[in-house]
């Protein structure tokens, strides 16, 4: 399957008809909005907390360039070794060579989001290195052939029943079963051998921090700390927005994630990584790498405003709350991050070329806004992002792509609009002239005719009646 | 979401109304029902006949140029130091909000902001307004913009204002909370999925079983009206000036 956000439109079509698709996400996202929002009973806890969060982000994004130097230093100090990647194939030549120069064959992957942008599953497959997921969504959407639907629920957009005959087709000896607890139990008893037998474990980083060298990870299934810890290497990669100042910034930024997207007061696990196995110790990894992914987010980092987009602790609530992912769903927007968050984040690791129907795809209700743990001013955001795929040629480089959605028509009519708008006696007659030929309206071709119809001016407009009232 | 706490002043005795263009355009009996609120309270209305737009549009659109110039033309419009009474949350919204970003370099951008109130806020929060209800017994279910909800936080006025009516009752409609699907031209720019939002958000209405819904915002309305009418559904939404207008009507009034 491949990742298409130029066919954005379409897709979307394609999804709205869906109806078992749109019955799963709907019924998925009420439930994990209803399991957050009884995370936070206290509109005023709530805010204080993000507050904290927001701070403690945008600190850590202000010094950015040092507070990665320091986390390499602090991680070199600490035996763990760190490697650059301007780009998604820098990064994934990174894991090739580590896997080489241990003579690799078998990797068991956590969960990671950043390798989901690197393509890694494809690249490693095509370099003839075995690659499973061990991540229970992760594992599904790979068995299927997918990628994931959802940042933190990869597979939410399959149901019970889909979910029951993958398993009985992929799993050796499986029969077809609807009882979650069965199927789980047999994915995990699959994935075991896959630990047993794997060298390298790769996985994400959801906070890393500068001052000591550490490596957090959160998750639920146990699988993160199985691959960090059985497989000979671990291979860790992290955007470079995920590193914060000091260990007394996670507690805010955990709380936020797990409450935010699972509506856990706490997640199962919670893993510090701060070295390889040191001499004595019994278990962990021979060797750690970090690997310290850019892939375009330089480019937010570089205006101020734009910035704001790598505030995301990447909890996917934005996309539990957003009435458009809600309909279409996750595979729509054809990129690796979906929904509200995926509209801000993907033009700048794909350029505006490819994901410019992505910022239109918002009423800009705010209901992302709302919920950001991190207060990221997505509808501000998605209008800036407007701005700049409607650029005129000749202005500043910002963004790759900038006005790639520019028409001279679409320029043209607001022009036209902005001048009418200025000059009150020319659009108080066309207000007139409208209300008069206002019957016109319903014979007008216009996409809002799918399912509405057409407005009619009223008569005799507001101005003109108030006038005639005054004198 | 940051939404400054708004501190209200005492009620004055006049106040400009600004009634968007789509008051002005496709219902100007929401324009004159909320002057008749207003001057109800004792407070003298002026509308300004030179406003046009708020310059929300081109600003959503990403035309940031044009929309300042419109949004320039509006602010200067309104000189004396009196509120302006807006009869949307969404150009409220634009104004309160958005206006202190557009034309930050403008030195009297802040006062404006400050001034400017939706209609229901400004009836209950200034006015303190008590409503005595005159009608018969019906219900009613409420439809707040998001703008309204999420820029100005005044998605708790308009049923406050209801609820202050004896024979209203008012239901909640399922999804209360999401949005219409209109979104200026996000619904022709991304029209399937802004059909699909506002075929939910019509069938909750529906639901519902009242007599009728309201709304603040008329940008929804006429969405969710076109839809309504699409359905040949005998529903249609009215702005809540016109609804509290004619519940306050006493008898003789109405002949």
């Amino acid at each position: 399957m491949a990742l298409e956000p130029a066919r954005f439109k379409q897709n979307a079509r394609d999804a709205l008809k869906d109806q078992i698709l749109r019955k799963n996400f709907r019924g998925a996202m009420d439930f994990l909005r209803k399991k957050r929002s009884a995370m936070f009973p206290d509109p005023e806890y709530f805010a204080t907390l993000s507050s904290y969060g927001e701070s403690v982000k945008q600190q850590a994004l202000s010094q950015l360039p040092d507070l990665l130097l320091q986390l390499e230093k602090n991680c070199q100090n600490n035996g763990i070794q760190v490697w650059w990647a301007e780009n998604a194939d820098e990064a994934n030549q990174h894991v090739l060579r580590i896997i080489h120069e241990n003579s690799g064959h078998k990797v068991v992957k956590g969960k990671s989001m950043v390798s989901e942008e690197t393509g890694l599953n494809d690249f490693l497959q095509q370099h003839d290195i075995e690659c499973i997921e061990t991540d229970m969504g992760e594992y599904i959407v790979q068995q299927s052939g997918e990628h994931p639907s959802h940042i933190i629920m990869p597979a939410i957009h399959k149901n019970v029943q889909q979910i029951a005959s993958l398993f009985e087709q992929i799993i050796p000896g499986a029969t077809y079963t609807e009882d979650v607890d069965t199927l789980i139990r047999m994915a995990r008893d699959e994935m075991r051998q896959h630990f047993y037998t794997a060298d390298i474990g790769i996985t994400g980083v959801n906070f890393a921090v500068a001052s000591t060298g550490t490596l957090c990870l959160v998750e639920n299934e146990g699988n993160g700390r199985m691959s960090t810890t059985i497989p000979k290497i671990h291979i860790a990669m992290m955007g470079i927005e995920k590193v914060v100042a000091e260990l007394a910034d996670i507690p805010y930024l955990l709380e936020l994630l797990t409450k935010s997207a699972t509506g856990q007061a706490i997640s199962t696990y919670f893993n510090m990584i701060s070295s390889p196995r040191k001499e004595g110790e019994i278990d962990g990894p021979e060797q750690v790498h970090l690997i310290l992914v850019d892939n375009g987010r330089s480019q937010a980092y570089a205006d101020e405003e734009l910035r704001q987009t790598l505030q995301c602790i990447r909890c996917g609530a934005c996309m539990n709350h957003c009435p458009v992912y809600t309909r279409i769903g996750g595979h729509a927007y054809g990129t690796v991050y979906p929904g509200p968050i995926g509209k801000i984040i993907s033009p700048h690791l794909l350029g505006l070329e490819s994901t410019q129907d992505l910022p239109t795809a918002s009423s800009l209700c705010g209901a992302c806004e709302e919920v950001c743990p991190v207060k990221i001013p997505i509808p501000k955001l998605l209008q800036r992002l407007r701005v700049e795929s409607n650029k005129a040629s000749g202005q500043a480089q910002i963004m790759r792509g900038q006005g790639s959605s520019r028409t001279r028509t679409e320029a043209l009519i607001w022009q036209i609009w902005s001048y009418c708008c200025i000059h009150p006696r020319l659009y108080h007659l066309l207000s007139k002239m409208a209300a008069m030929f206002g019957f016109i309206m319903p014979l007008l071709k216009s996409p809002w005719k799918i399912n509405r119809a057409m407005p009619k001016p009223a008569k005799e407009d507001f101005m003109s009646q108030y006038k005639r009232k005054k004198s | 979401m940051n939404i400054p706490i708004k501190i209200y002043p005492a009620k004055p005795a006049k106040v400009y109304l600004y009634v968007t263009c789509l008051v002005n355009h496709f219902s100007p009996t929401t324009g004159m029902d909320a002057i008749n609120l207003l001057e109800r309270e004792g407070i003298e209305v002026e509308v300004i006949t030179e406003q046009t737009c708020c310059g929300q549009p081109a600003y959503n659109s990403g035309y940031v140029e044009q929309s300042k110039q419109v949004a320039l033309s509006q602010l200067e419009l309104f000189s004396l130091p009196i509120p302006i009474v807006i009869l949307s949350g969404s150009c409220g919204g634009m104004m309160r909000k958005h206006y202190p970003d557009l034309l930050a370099d403008h030195p009297k951008v802040h006062e404006f902001s400050q001034r400017v109130y939706e209609l229901s806020e400004f009836l209950l929060h200034v006015c303190q307004i008590k409503l005595q209800d005159n009608g018969t017994a019906t219900t009613v279910t409420l439809h707040t913009s998001c703008s309204g909800r999420r820029e100005m936080g005044i998605h708790t006025t308009g049923l406050k204002l209801l609820s202050q009516l004896n024979q209203v009752t008012v239901v909640e409609h399922e999804y209360s909370h999401e949005c219409c699907g209109f979104g200026g031209t996000f619904s022709v720019k991304q029209a399937d999925i802004s059909a699909s939002m506002v075929e939910d958000k019509s069938k909750y209405l529906s639901q519902s079983n009242c007599d009728s819904f309201v709304s603040t915002d008329w940008g929804c309305m006429l969405n969710i009206n076109g839809a309504l009418q699409y359905q040949s559904s005998p529903l249609r939404g009215e702005h809540l000036a016109t609804f509290l207008n004619r519940r306050l009507k006493k008898a003789e009034e109405v002949l």
